[in-house]
């Protein structure tokens, strides 16, 4: 027995030590963004944010990360745009309308594109796909709407911000899709048979039963869909276009852009000096806030309409 | 009689009309709920084609087994990337599996309830969401600038933070399945706790935790943000733990922001060679759990 209770203390002890680790790994991170970004902060003060320059020659530094908050916040709004009511869609197909036999294999064949790597899409998207969003997507676009509305006025050249949330729409669909369709399945039987039962189509079942029950479960699907698409890198490194300062700011949907993720990843390995350095790791500090409130908000929605989410579907 | 049947009519008439036009709305979105479906396959069918039709040209002896040649020569292969993915993977893998299996036992075994554990599985989510570059910061600032070098432990660093609370949620979720009745009768036995967790309940959670860390595995091995700030890329083998070190992900990039032709050959056959190997793994996984799983339905 003696023996017993002693290693119960020592095993608890080390559960306990390794969840403590977690904690310890959150700390290093923020302590990490903290310190590498402090001598930028300190050399721009509030500038870093609301600034445009991005100028790394020495002697003339200047650095400011409005353009990419910019070229970020828009990317991910066209891949929401485009993904949610395409991965609303596909949840609804598959829990509600196809039959097992057809909804089991959808579901497996989505969640093998969520475990396709990022730079493989970033790859098809550079040589294959971006091509056909410029001939197929973006010209008509061009040529019905540029004269009249400035924000398809840039001639487009598949290199660009629309691509980039076109496809990083494609690479959070089944991330979406997989949580609403989680969610969806919470909702009573009940619920449905009753909306059948007063003459309801499928659609209206779907539309007045199931989505009022679990709305907030589905807006925070799509908020962690915005977080992957906010914090994604090589794939927006691959096509966004790269341009850095003032002329980052986009002017159209077609404009050549860059977003946190993807000047840092552009930069790092060339960076000319430290506070060249700690600029563009103040770029991943501004991104870790940003991610950490979406992600919070998210979650926070999700749970309450889940008491038992499923971790490795929901990350 | 007549002016009855009229009314009759004319009540039929707008209710069947009325009911059409939402039969019809229902059917629309059917549609579209079948269109969408089949916009999200197009993709995956196009990238896996691509992959394996201009990868499969690449792949030869030499590339599986050479270092790259010179830049734009189209000779030599990407072997220091494979061993590199190889290494950063499996010593991140060593990090994280076990801490993560041991946080994922401490929260569904030792502290369903309290302030502790609610702090641990929330910044578990946390971490989880946190995008992988501003991870790889982590790398650089705590180890790289350490030692003054990029090396292979920063990489692994970075991924194990990436892999841990994907590990630490699938333990949870698949120790919380495992049947109390099991833990009872161990209890009835006199068995301490820890040699129930470990002897009795981990057992019946196998293979549900290895299909965990394997997806976790996958998941870092396509990583690449996080190792342009931590092991760099080198066209040489490895080193050392302290040196830099390539990978595949980080290869593919390179090789797809050169301007020549044979460089975009190579990256296409890297990316066969990086799906094939995550496949393996779990085809690997799947074999050893199908033959040996005592209930086939939890795994």
């Amino acid at each position: 027995m003696v023996r017993n209770k002693r290693h119960d203390k020592l095993f608890t002890g080390l559960v306990v030590g390794t969840a403590a680790y977690t904690l310890l790994m959150v700390g290093l991170v923020a302590f990490s963004v903290t310190k590498g970004s402090v001598d930028i902060f300190m050399e721009e003060g509030i500038q870093f944010i609301t600034g445009s320059d991005w100028n790394a020659v020495e002697g003339r530094e200047s650095f400011g990360a409005y353009p990419y908050i910019i070229g970020t916040l828009l990317s991910s709004a066209i891949a929401l745009a485009i993904g949610v009511p395409i991965s609303l869609a596909i949840a609804v197909f598959i829990s509600e309308i196809a039959p097992p036999r057809i909804g089991t294999p959808l579901s497996f064949i989505t969640e093998l594109l969520a475990a396709v790597p990022s730079i493989i899409y970033g790859l098809w998207a550079l040589f294959v796909f971006r091509f056909w969003v410029r001939d197929i997507i973006e010209k008509p676009l061009y040529d019905a709407f540029h004269a009249y509305l400035p924000f398809f006025a840039k001639t487009p050249f598949g290199l660009d911000i629309f691509t980039a949330g076109i496809v990083l729409a494609i690479m959070i669909i089944p991330i979406i899709s997989s949580i609403c369709r989680e969610v969806m399945r919470v909702v009573p039987d009940s619920q449905r048979e009753a909306a059948y039962s007063l003459g309801a189509t499928r659609w209206e079942t779907v539309r007045m039963a199931v989505f009022p029950y679990v709305k907030s479960g589905l807006v925070g699907a799509s908020m962690l869909g915005l977080g992957r698409a906010i914090g994604e890198t090589i794939l927006v490194t691959m096509i966004i276009g790269n341009v850095i300062g003032p002329s980052a700011i986009p002017t159209s949907f077609f404009s050549q852009g860059q977003t946190l993720a993807s000047l840092v990843a552009n930069e790092f390995n060339e960076a000319s000096s430290d506070l060249h350095l700690s600029a563009l790791i103040a770029l991943g500090a501004i991104l870790f806030i940003l991610t950490m409130g979406v992600n919070i908000v998210a979650r926070l929605l999700v749970k309450k309409k889940m008491k038992v989410s499923s971790g490795a579907k929901a990350q | 009689m007549n002016s009855n049947n009229n009314y009759r009519d004319i009540v039929q008439e707008t209710v069947t009309k009325k009911y059409k036009k939402r039969l019809f709305v229902n059917k629309l979105v059917t549609i579209f709920t079948v269109v969408c479906v089949v916009a999200a396959i197009v993709p995956l069918c196009s990238i896996l084609l691509e992959v394996v039709k201009n990868g499969i040209s690449a792949i030869s002896f030499e590339f599986l087994t050479q270092p790259q040649g010179s830049i734009g020569s189209g000779s030599g292969g990407i072997a220091p990337a494979i061993q590199g993915t190889i290494i950063v993977v499996g010593l991140a893998s060593l990090i994280a599996a076990p801490i993560g299996v041991l946080t994922g036992i401490y929260l569904s075994e030792f502290a369903k309830e309290g302030t502790f554990p609610y702090l641990v599985r929330f910044f578990n989510d946390v971490l989880t969401g946190l995008p992988s570059i501003v991870i790889g910061i982590v790398g650089y600032v705590v180890i790289v600038l350490a030692l003054g070098s990029f090396s292979v432990l920063a990489g692994a660093l970075s991924l194990s933070i990436i892999m841990m609370p994907i590990v630490v949620r699938v333990t949870e979720e698949t120790l919380k399945i495992v049947p109390h009745s099991l833990r009872e009768a161990g209890y009835s036995l006199g068995l301490s706790k820890a040699k129930i967790t470990l002897f009795i309940v981990l057992p019946a959670a196998k293979h549900g935790i290895l299909t965990g860390i394997v997806i976790a595995i996958s998941r870092i091995a396509g990583e690449t943000a996080p190792l342009i700030m931590t092991i760099l890329g080198t066209s040489l083998f490895f080193t050392g733990i302290t040196g830099p070190v390539d990978a595949l992900p980080l290869r593919i990039w390179r090789l797809a922001s050169q301007p020549y032709e044979s460089a975009h050959a190579f990256g296409w056959g890297s990316a066969l060679i990086l799906i094939l190997m995550i496949l393996a793994l779990s085809l690997g996984l799947r074999y050893f759990v199908q033959k040996r799983s005592p209930f086939k339905g939890m795994a």
